[in-house]
């Protein structure tokens, strides 16, 4: 080999390698998290164990926005590239899996969970890290974290509707059902506070274990007592099993309805239609809702999925909360893209999703739409009440003097 | 007093319930002594046969069941001779084996059948309430009953009066000694397994239209039959009839004084106390070993 080629060669290795790896050459464009034209995102929805029940089915709808949005250019013509892990039920699993979405994936935001458990083993990691993870489930408050998104309703924007509309339908002595955890709880502490407001009164608070599915107590002592509203915060199997066996025990849900705040089609479909007929939920979204934006959102989920699969309002926040993810990292410049500039452009933008119009309050959690569904033998939800307006999301309702604002929790 | 009578029809039908699941159970962990931590799974997939049945077939609950019972009972048979009956001389390590079965069991049936759960249709003509007086009782619940006390008693006639049964009690005494008399051991505790499989089956199919049908269904469910068995006495089949009324008749009692969650704390303190008192249950097994 001739010196003046070798020379030509170094040259041009050197010119192809400064171009096939800018990550050494460029400064801040390796650091940056968009990298390579792809934004990283995790998904981190439970695929194992037993709350997989629910959150594949999150999993499903919000790998099916990820989808679209690609399919329709991206976000700014960057790709969203999708880390996906299966943090199997388990709340430590999940701390473990989102540190690695975090580090090693160097994801911008991270999508996932269902459980509040699962969620606050995750909180210590994203706020060390400064990250943001994207929490599509309704929950009971009373938390107020600057690193997450909170996509689900909270206690206030559930029901300040609903307890007034069932006092006044059906009349005001609820009994008051709901596995013994924290959500069950403090949904209760906010009923209470709105029974006592109408001069209503409860005429058995009851708590019983998660899993449990033997109500046959239960539903005698529901039978002594004679309540005009079951308020029912009993979640997954349970709600299943109690509203099976009440069902079977031949109470009318025209005189004492069910009224439930955690019910979905999931549920619904797993007790049969039959079984939850008449009854009453809470919720911003159900698949029968009637909007452009859900017709798309349902047709493109049982396309993808299967047509014996339902949508519910916990998969409508994990599908919208991409759009909004989408939506925030529009506004900012390629090399912005970081978990807090994605967080600061999220406040106050306004998007389009199945249940309608939302936005994103400064304290990040969500405005919505608040809906009371009356569930029929066919398995879905007939939408009797809309509220007229956005309601604003206050964890801190049934705490007087203390709200979570943009500056986090404010007491006094 | 109609209080009284309804809360004690609960526990009744709770009984019913626990008698169905821990039978099998009895049978496997109490005459063969492998602690059977998959009986969970057995009655899982017994109830997602019977869905299976069901949704894809047609087949309603009661004509679907001798079939649920041959499949999931072709199942423990599969099981018994791959893996249980290499440990029948280490006893302590069929737990950690069937616990793993267990395991496998559940993420199979997740990844084929799906993780969300399943309906399975009550048969119409068991729907509604027989009321006597102001005591309300749901027909599934009476039939439960009846059938629970059924399969006790066919389970009874054959562990005593055939000739099954008899070599099985023999196996069961002396092992050594029996194969002498030309008793095919192996073949009698496969076949036992198999039984106490497909019972677990029957029990699973029987509960789905009371619950809902998912693949950890089973977790729960093995810790009272196991309750049931220990408290009844290894081995007793009597004794498990009567541990599945005294815990349902218990829970029922505590869960309507208290309430369902301290009922079930106040229950296995009481199991606790009892065990404390009668290490052997209540029936104890007489038979030397």
């Amino acid at each position: 080999m001739k010196r003046r080629n070798f020379l030509k060669g170094v040259a041009a290795a050197g010119a192809a390698g400064a171009a096939g790896f800018p990550g050494i050459w460029i400064k801040g464009e390796g650091m940056a998290h968009a990298a390579n034209g792809e934004i990283p995102v995790g998904v981190l929805f439970s695929l194992t164990g037993p709350v997989a029940v629910v959150e594949s089915t999150l999993h499903d709808a919000c790998m099916l926005a990820i989808e679209e949005i690609n399919a329709n250019g991206g976000v700014n013509g960057m790709k969203l590239r999708p880390y996906v892990e299966d943090p199997a039920s388990d709340p430590a699993t999940f701390a473990d899996r989102v540190r690695r979405l975090v580090i090693r994936d160097k994801c911008v935001s991270v999508f996932g969970s269902y459980t509040s458990a699962s969620r606050q083993a995750v909180l210590p990691v994203v706020e060390q890290r400064n990250n943001l993870y994207w929490y599509p489930t309704l929950y009971e408050g009373r938390e107020c974290s600057r690193n997450v998104m909170y996509g689900g309703a909270v206690p206030n924007q559930q029901q300040q509707e609903f307890v007034p509309w069932l006092a006044e339908k059906f009349g005001k002595r609820f009994y008051l059902i709901g596995n013994n955890y924290v959500y069950p709880r403090e949904e209760n502490n906010v009923c209470k506070i709105l029974l006592d407001r109408l001069g209503g009164e409860v005429a058995n608070e009851e708590y019983v274990p998660l899993g449990h599915s033997d109500f046959g107590s239960a539903i005698n002592r529901i039978r002594r007592e004679e309540p005009d509203v079951i308020f029912c915060t009993l979640v997954g199997d349970s709600d299943v099993a109690f509203q099976r066996q009440l069902h079977a025990a031949g109470f009318d849900p025209g005189e004492m309805p069910v009224a439930s705040l955690t019910r979905s089609e999931i549920e619904v479909k797993a007790m049969g239609g039959e079984a939850a007929a008449g009854n009453f939920s809470s919720a911003p979204y159900f698949m029968a809702h009637q909007s452009a934006a859900n017709e798309r959102f349902v047709e493109a989920y049982l396309k993808r999925y299967g047509s014996d699969q339902v949508t519910h309002f916990v998969s409508e926040a994990a599908y919208f909360q991409v759009y909004q993810f989408k939506a925030a990292v529009e506004q900012l410049a390629r090399s912005d893209i970081d978990p807090i500039s994605i967080r600061d452009a999220a406040v106050g933008l306004r998007t389009t999703a199945p249940q309608g119009e939302i936005e994103i309050d400064p304290n990040l959690h969500t405005h919505l739409w608040p809906k009371i569904g009356q569930w029929q033998s066919d398995g879905q939800a007939r939408v009797l009440v809309e509220s007229d307006k956005r309601v604003a999301p206050e964890p801190y309702w049934a705490y007087d003097g203390q709200s979570c604002t943009a500056e986090g929790l404010v007491k006094g | 007093m109609d209080v009284f009578f309804n809360q004690a029809f609960t526990g009744l039908s709770t009984a019913s319930i626990l008698l169905l699941v821990a039978l099998g159970l009895a049978i496997i962990y109490g005459a063969m002594g492998v602690i059977n931590l998959a009986h969970g799974e057995f009655v899982m997939l017994g109830a997602y046969a019977a869905w299976f049945l069901q949704s894809f077939l047609g087949i309603g609950l009661f004509l679907g069941l001798p079939l649920v019972f041959v499949f999931v009972a072709l199942l423990g048979l599969a099981i018994e001779r791959g893996l249980v009956r290499w440990l029948y001389h280490r006893p302590l390590d069929t737990i950690l084996a069937t616990w793993g079965v267990g395991i496998v069991l559940q993420q199979l049936v997740r990844m084929i059948a799906g993780p969300d759960s399943r309906y399975v249709e009550r048969p119409a003509m068991l729907d509604g309430n027989l009321r006597i007086a102001d005591v309300y009782m749901s027909n599934y619940r009476i039939f439960l009953l009846f059938f629970s006390v059924a399969v006790l008693v066919a389970t009874w006639y054959l562990m005593t009066r055939t000739e099954f049964g008899t070599k099985l009690r023999a196996v069961i005494q002396n092992r050594e000694i029996s194969e002498c008399y030309g008793i095919r051991t192996e073949r009698v505790y496969a076949l036992t397994f198999a039984y106490g499989a497909g019972l677990a089956g029957i029990a699973g199919a029987l509960i789905t239209p009371l619950a809902s049908v998912t693949p950890g269904m089973g977790t729960n469910l093995v810790v009272d039959a196991f309750l049931v068995v220990i408290v009844g006495g290894v081995g007793s089949l009597l004794g498990t009839a009567a541990a599945s009324g005294l815990v349902g008749e218990a829970t029922a009692l505590f869960s309507f004084l208290l309430n369902d969650t301290i009922g079930r704390v106040a229950v296995l303190m009481a199991i606790i106390v009892l065990i404390r008192f009668w290490p052997q249950g209540l029936f104890a097994d007489r038979i030397r070993r």
